[in-house]
Order: C-alpha cells, then sequence, then structure tokens
C-alpha cells in the first residue's frame, strides 16, 4: 500500500500546503485605499474635493474659534480690531444670562436646583438597567414638574415671586420643550385612541383636530396662543404671557404625539386585542393594561423625535417675544458694550454648539433605543 | 338551566347600559356636547371681548388702505393699496420662497442622500456630516446666521463683490443680476417652444414605453425629450435673431440700479431653509435606496441590463415608490417653515399678516386667512398624495 502511493501518486502532496498571504490587490491598508478613496479617476478627483472641504471648514472653525479669538478683555473693544475671532469675553460676560435669562441673581440658585432635579430624575430613566422605573416615571412626569413649578414661581413656602417675564435662557428653552412633552403626551394618548375608535363622531372630531394643529405652521400656533387666546378667555381673566405660549405649543405638540402613538398602535398585533378582549377585559382595561404598555414601548424613539424637534422649534416663542436661548442670545447682540463685527458670530456659535450638542445626544439616544427595542415583533 | 337552552344566532340578553352600541351613542352625545359647549363658550367670549375693545367683526378691513411698503413687491403694489393686496403679495412670497427652496432642497438632499452611500470613504463621511450637523441645529438659528453673520457683514453697495465683473453685484444690499429683456417674438416663442416640448416629449415617453413592453425595442426617449426641451426654444430663439438685451445693474454713487435684486432676506431664508430641509431629504432618499433589496440589483444585471438601466428601471422606480410620500411630507414642513420669515422681515404672508394684525387689530380674521391658506395647501397634498398612494400600491398576491 506504502508502495501504491510512492508510485503511483509522487506528485500528491502529503501535507497539507501553508496558507499564503493574501493578495495586497484585495486586502489590506492599500486595497482599502483603492477601493474607498481611489476607485477611478471620477472617485480620486472626489476624494481630493472632499478633504480640501473638510480641511477648510476644520480650519475655518478651529482658526475662529481659537487661533485669532480674543480671549480676555473688559467689553467689546476688544473684539472690534481687524481681524478678531470669537469674542470670548462677551460669552463669559453673559453666560449666566443665556442660562438664566434675567432671573434675579440671587435667586438663581432656584433654577439651578430644577436643573439638577431634572437630571436627577431624567438619567435614571434614560438608563434601562436602572430599577423601580414606575417610580421614576411618578416623579419625572408628576413630582418633577409640580415641584418645579413651585420652585420657580414661588409666593409660597417663604419663596420670593418672580414673574415669568424675567424668566429667559436655556430655563425657558427646557421649560416650554419639557412642558410641552409632559403635557401633551396623556393629550397625545387620548387623541390617538380617538382616531381609531369605531365610534364615528369621536373619530371624526380626532381627526380633524389633529390635522387642523398639523396642517398649520408653529409660528401661527403662537400667533394665535398670544393673539386670540385672550379674547376666548373670559372677561377680566388675564392668562400669562409663557403660559399662553405653552398652551400653544402643547396643543401643536399633542397632535404630532398623537400620529406618533398612533403607528405604535396599528404595530401591535391583533392577537394581542383579541387575547385581551377573551379575557373578558373591556375597552379600558383592554388598553390600559394590554395594548398601550406595548404600543408606548415601541414608540420611545418617536417620542423622543419629536422632543427633538420640539427643543429646536422652541426657538421660535422669540417671535412672541419670550426670550429662550437664542432669543436671549438675540437680546444680547444688541449691547452697545459689545457690539463688535464678531460678536453676533460668537453667539449664534455658542448656541449653535449648545443646541447641537443636546439635540445630536439625543438623537444617537434614540437610535440606541431604537435597536434595543427592534426585537419584540418583528418577525 | 332554561336559559342555557337559546339558539346561537340569539344575542345575548345584556342591559341596555351595558350594551356597546348604546354605550357608542351616549359617549358620543356627551363628547358633542362637551365640544359644543366648549365652542359656544369661546364663541360667546370672543364676541363680548370684541365688543368690549370696539373691534369690528368681518373681513371689511381688508379693502381698507394699507399705508405701508413691503421690502419686496413681487406683484405690484401701489401707494393706496389695500390689506387685501398686501396679503397677496404676502402669499406671492411665501410660493417664491417655497418653490425655491424645494428646487434648491431637492437638488442638495438627492446629492446628500446618495453622497452618504457611496463606497467612497470621505464623500459618504461627509454627507453623513452635513446631515448630522444641519438637522440638529435649530432652523431659526440657521437663518439668523445666514442673515447677520454671513449677508449683514458684506460690503456696501459702493464697493460690491462683482462674481462677473460689471454683471453681477453682491453686497449688503443683496445679489443684483442682469436683467434679460427679450426682443420680438423671441420671449413668447422660448416660453410656447417649451411648453410645446414638454407635451410633445411626456407623449413620446408614454409611446416609447408602450412599445417597449409590447415589443422589447428601447427607444432613446431621454435624449429625445431633451432635445425636443432644449432645442424648439433655442430654434425660435435663433428664428428672432437671438434677440435679447442683457440689461446690466448700473452702479451709481450710494446704490445700484436696473437689473434685478435679490434682497438679502430671500437669499438667508432660501440658503437656510433650502439647506436644513435638505438634510432631511437625504435621509429620505437614503432609507428609499436601501429599501430596495440587492437581489432586485443582482437579477437586474443577471438579466443582462446595464448599470445605468439598472438604476433607471428597477432600482429608481421602487426607491421613489418608498421616497415619495415622506418628500412630499418634507416639501409641506418646508412650505409650513418658510413663515419663520416674520423673524428677519421678509414679506411673507405671515409677516405681512402679522403687521396688517398690528395695524388693524382684526387678529381673528388675519388667523384664519393664515390657517386656511397652509390648511389648504396640507389638506390638498394629502389628497394628491393618498391617490398617489393608492396607485402606486405594490399589488400583492
Amino acid at each position: 500500500m506504502t508502495d501504491a502511493t510512492q508510485h503511483s501518486g509522487a506528485y500528491v502532496r502529503e501535507t497539507l500546503a501553508e496558507a499564503r498571504e493574501a493578495p495586497g490587490r484585495f486586502f489590506g491598508p492599500i486595497a482599502w485605499m483603492r477601493q474607498h478613496l481611489f476607485g477611478s479617476v471620477i472617485d480620486t478627483l472626489l476624494t481630493f474635493l472632499g478633504v480640501a472641504i473638510i480641511a477648510w471648514l476644520a480650519w475655518q472653525v478651529i482658526d475662529f474659534a481659537f487661533l485669532r479669538a480674543v480671549w480676555t478683555g473688559e467689553n467689546g473693544e476688544v473684539c472690534r480690531k481687524e481681524g478678531a475671532g470669537a469674542c470670548w469675553p462677551y460669552v463669559e460676560a453673559y453666560w449666566k444670562q443665556f442660562v438664566y435669562g434675567r432671573y434675579p441673581i440671587e435667586e438663581r440658585w432656584r433654577p439651578t436646583l430644577v436643573f439638577a432635579l431634572f437630571a436627577a430624575t431624567l438619567v435614571p430613566l434614560a438608563i434601562p438597567s436602572v430599577p423601580y422605573k414606575r417610580l421614576n416615571v411618578f416623579l419625572f412626569l408628576v413630582a418633577f414638574p409640580v415641584v418645579s413649578f413651585f420652585l420657580l414661581t414661588g409666593g409660597v413656602f417663604g419663596l420670593v415671586e418672580v414673574e415669568t417675564t424675567v424668566w429667559g435662557g436655556l430655563l425657558v428653552t427646557l421649560i416650554v420643550a419639557l412642558t410641552g412633552i409632559v403635557c401633551s403626551l396623556p393629550f397625545g394618548i387620548l387623541l390617538a385612541l380617538g382616531r381609531r375608535s369605531k365610534l364615528p363622531i369621536i373619530r371624526i372630531l380626532c381627526i380633524v383636530f389633529i390635522e387642523f394643529w398639523r396642517g398649520v405652521p408653529l409660528i401661527t400656533v403662537l400667533f394665535m396662543a398670544s393673539n386670540m387666546l385672550p379674547l376666548f378667555m373670559p372677561a377680566g381673566m388675564e392668562v400669562d404671557k409663557l403660559l399662553r405660549a405653552l398652551i400653544g405649543v402643547a396643543l401643536f405638540t399633542g397632535a404630532y404625539l398623537a400620529e406618533t402613538i398612533r403607528g405604535g398602535l396599528q404595530a401591535i398585533p391583533k392577537g394581542q386585542y383579541e387575547g385581551a378582549m377573551a379575557l373578558g377585559l373591556g375597552y379600558w382595561q383592554m388598553m390600559g393594561l394590554i395594548v398601550m404598555p406595548q404600543a408606548l414601548k415601541m414608540v420611545i424613539p418617536g417620542i423622543v423625535n419629536s422632543f427633538i424637534s420640539l427643543f429646536k422649534d422652541t426657538t421660535l416663542v422669540l417671535i412672541v417675544s419670550l426670550f429662550d436661548l437664542l432669543g436671549m442670545i438675540q437680546a444680547s447682540l444688541a449691547d452697545p458694550i459689545w457690539i463688535s463685527p464678531v460678536t453676533g458670530k460668537t453667539g449664534y456659535f455658542v448656541a449653535a454648539v449648545t443646541f447641537w450638542v443636546f439635540c445630536f445626544g439625543m438623537s444617537r439616544y434614540s437610535q440606541w433605543m431604537e435597536r434595543r427595542l427592534a426585537t419584540g415583533h418583528k418577525r | 338551566m332554561a336559559e342555557d337552552h337559546r339558539s346561537a344566532d340569539e344575542a345575548p340578553r345584556v342591559p341596555w347600559y351595558n350594551d356597546p352600541i348604546w354605550r357608542g351613542y351616549v359617549f358620543q352625545g356627551l363628547t358633542l356636547i362637551v365640544v359644543a359647549g366648549i365652542a359656544w363658550t369661546i364663541v360667546h367670549n370672543t364676541a363680548v371681548n370684541l365688543e368690549k375693545r370696539h373691534i369690528a367683526q368681518g373681513f371689511g378691513f381688508l379693502s381698507t388702505t394699507a399705508g405701508f411698503d413691503l421690502a419686496q413687491e413681487s406683484i405690484s403694489f401701489p401707494k393706496d393699496a389695500s390689506y387685501g393686496r398686501a396679503l397677496l403679495v404676502g402669499l406671492v412670497n411665501t410660493v417664491i420662497v417655497a418653490v425655491a427652496g424645494i428646487v434648491f432642497a431637492t437638488i442638495v438632499g438627492f446629492l446628500v442622500g446618495v453622497g452618504r452611500l457611496s463606497h467612497n470613504f470621505v464623500i459618504s463621511r461627509l454627507c453623513t456630516g452635513y446631515v448630522e450637523l444641519l438637522r440638529n441645529i435649530p432652523l431659526l438659528l440657521q437663518i439668523f446666521f445666514w442673515y447677520f453673520a454671513v449677508l449683514g457683514v458684506l460690503p456696501s453697495p459702493r464697493d460690491s463683490i462683482q462674481p462677473v465683473p460689471g454683471w453681477v453685484f453682491l453686497n449688503n444690499r443683496g445679489l443684483y443680476l442682469p436683467e434679460f429683456r427679450f426682443g420680438g417674438f423671441a420671449g413668447d416663442g422660448i416660453f410656447y417652444g417649451l411648453i410645446f416640448g414638454l407635451v410633445v416629449s411626456w407623449f413620446v415617453r408614454r409611446w416609447a414605453s408602450k412599445r417597449q413592453m409590447e415589443t422589447g425595442q428601447p427607444f432613446p426617449a431621454g435624449w429625445t425629450s431633451v432635445a425636443l426641451i432644449v432645442g424648439l426654444p433655442l430654434v425660435l430663439f435663433a428664428a428672432s435673431g437671438f434677440d435679447l438685451t442683457l440689461v446690466a445693474p448700473k452702479k451709481s454713487v450710494f446704490n445700484l440700479s436696473g437689473g434685478i435684486q435679490i434682497i438679502p432676506e430671500l437669499m438667508a431664508l432660501v440658503l437656510a431653509i433650502s439647506l436644513y430641509t435638505a438634510s432631511f431629504i437625504a435621509e429620505v432618499v437614503r432609507a428609499g435606496i436601501l429599501a430596495v433589496s440587492h437581489g432586485q440589483t443582482e437579477a437586474a444585471r443577471s438579466l443582462g441590463l446595464s448599470h445605468g438601466q439598472t438604476l433607471r428601471l428597477v432600482v429608481i422606480p421602487q426607491a421613489m415608490r418608498v421616497i415619495i410620500p415622506p418628500l412630499t411630507n418634507q416639501y409641506l414642513n418646508l412650505t409650513k417653515n418658510s413663515s419663520l420669515a416674520v423673524a428677519i422681515a421678509y414679506p411673507d404672508l405671515v409677516s405681512v399678516g402679522g403687521i396688517v394684525l398690528n395695524q388693524s387689530g382684526q387678529a381673528i380674521e388675519v388667523i384664519a386667512i393664515w390657517m386656511a391658506i397652509y390648511l389648504g395647501t396640507s389638506v390638498a397634498t394629502a389628497m394628491i398624495m393618498n391617490a398617489y398612494n393608492r396607485r402606486m400600491a405594490i399589488v400583492e398576491r
């Protein structure tokens, strides 16, 4: 047998050949560059163009914000010289106003406390592995708003009363966005249920309501809230300006949230409804115990997205002369002490970075949540 | 035991207050009463309040003389024109912003959306960066940025930037372009040639696709349409002896006159709004292309279609089905967002309406006009979209 092998198969290898290196054309950094950067002439040109654009933009930002920036100074004089970049002393002088608006200086610990409470209730809520979610939701959606309301407005427990007209900056941005979402959530749930109801009158009322608010721009809603709401109230009843904007925002957001939640309701398989009915549950029990918990869990990313757009839209309140973060910055630009060709750019840079960090963070969170939740009903 | 013997089709007996049909009636009735009550309270309060403030109701104020000037009068707006005319100018200005914004946003959005899927690493990262940057910054801030920080610091008319020396001027009063003045029948010829070309190429396309379906013979309908749409007006223009005069803006000591002026408010608004919306359109386009499964491309290639044919006949038609509904939504958003014009005083519908509202005090009527116009646009678009979706829906087995 050994002989036969030796004679008939002299050419048969007895050991495995060593695996050769993969050809450089297909693997390794050079191949990667050939595939992803220099595939063809046009590709090469595009690569260089892209690198040039990125380098130019990065240089503009670094040059403006750091290299040419003015770092110290008492007033705008230092920023008025030729070729000055970002005017940081202006931001240093104003940043507290960007955060608190014209809230009285000795009372600023109150908004600070509200920010802290907000973080303390939101962070554990956003991390799925932290226990006591039910208690946490209650604290965030009920306890926190009530406590914040009394803290900020004052007039009770020995706190000085602070009029809403002096509120401003990031504080107002957060108040408008949060109140918008928190108030409109229950409202949106009811509207979404109504739109899917079998009762024609309720369905039609809900459709008309939702489509009305979705069909008009937020600005006209804010104009309406600030000009028409006082007319709607019984004579002699005054509505606070901030409250008017909040009502407008809540109605507007409610309609959008209703559509988001309806999407979640539609994604619940029919078997869930039938199962609930077979167990003998009534409508509200079925919705409250079986359908809504699943649907709401599914639309968490959608709700976060609504919150992001609401957060961006908060800037519009400056048109009905409320001062949110952008409004404060815009107002500060008129200060003659700091006026200079670069003050505006600096202010907008600060606003853009702030908004971007918030919105980008939230959108990343919602994408992560979406991936986490994308296990339930997929077939 | 006796009541267990009823037949199967006999409905179970429940008291009327537990009967779902009756309950439905009662709930709906209650809702109606509550809604009507709220509506009546609002109407009543408003009537009382208006009477107290001595504001007349109704749309009569629309014919009152306005007595203000608008920064951009797209249709004639004489000194003694009425509030109604002012609102009409505002509407035309809104349409201008919306159309220009939609055109630019679509071009940029498609480029960026396709670019994000490019296998070129630098390009795809650049496009991702564009989307993530612009859609996470509030639109109003972007408008302010363009208006105050970019266009606001342009030189005065005296030392305008001249991209095309003598013809195009850019300064802090806007962009000045030469005006095209067609003489003789050149203008009419180009206009009717274009329309005729469009109509004929539509028929050619229909005939070509019908023939391809029946016989498999392709016809270069694309090139024919280009030839018709570009060629016909060109031929007519040539026939008029190229009768065209370019009127350049003239520089005087303090200002420029003649030519076409695009005011900075319009430029800032269109730039901000179209770049912002483009970041959303890019995402829509990307999702649409990704929704076409890879098997479709492979099948088309194995049938012998070229790369271009695969894109044109297989991928794009299927992607468009996914893209168009959210794309229309973005167009609507853009139109609604154009109302941010009020922040930089570009005279759009909301901006002009705001002036009218402040001058005449007719808050309800002005807001009703706004709502009617925006709602009308939204509802009309929604109806067209529903019809489109019904036509395009995949016919399942």
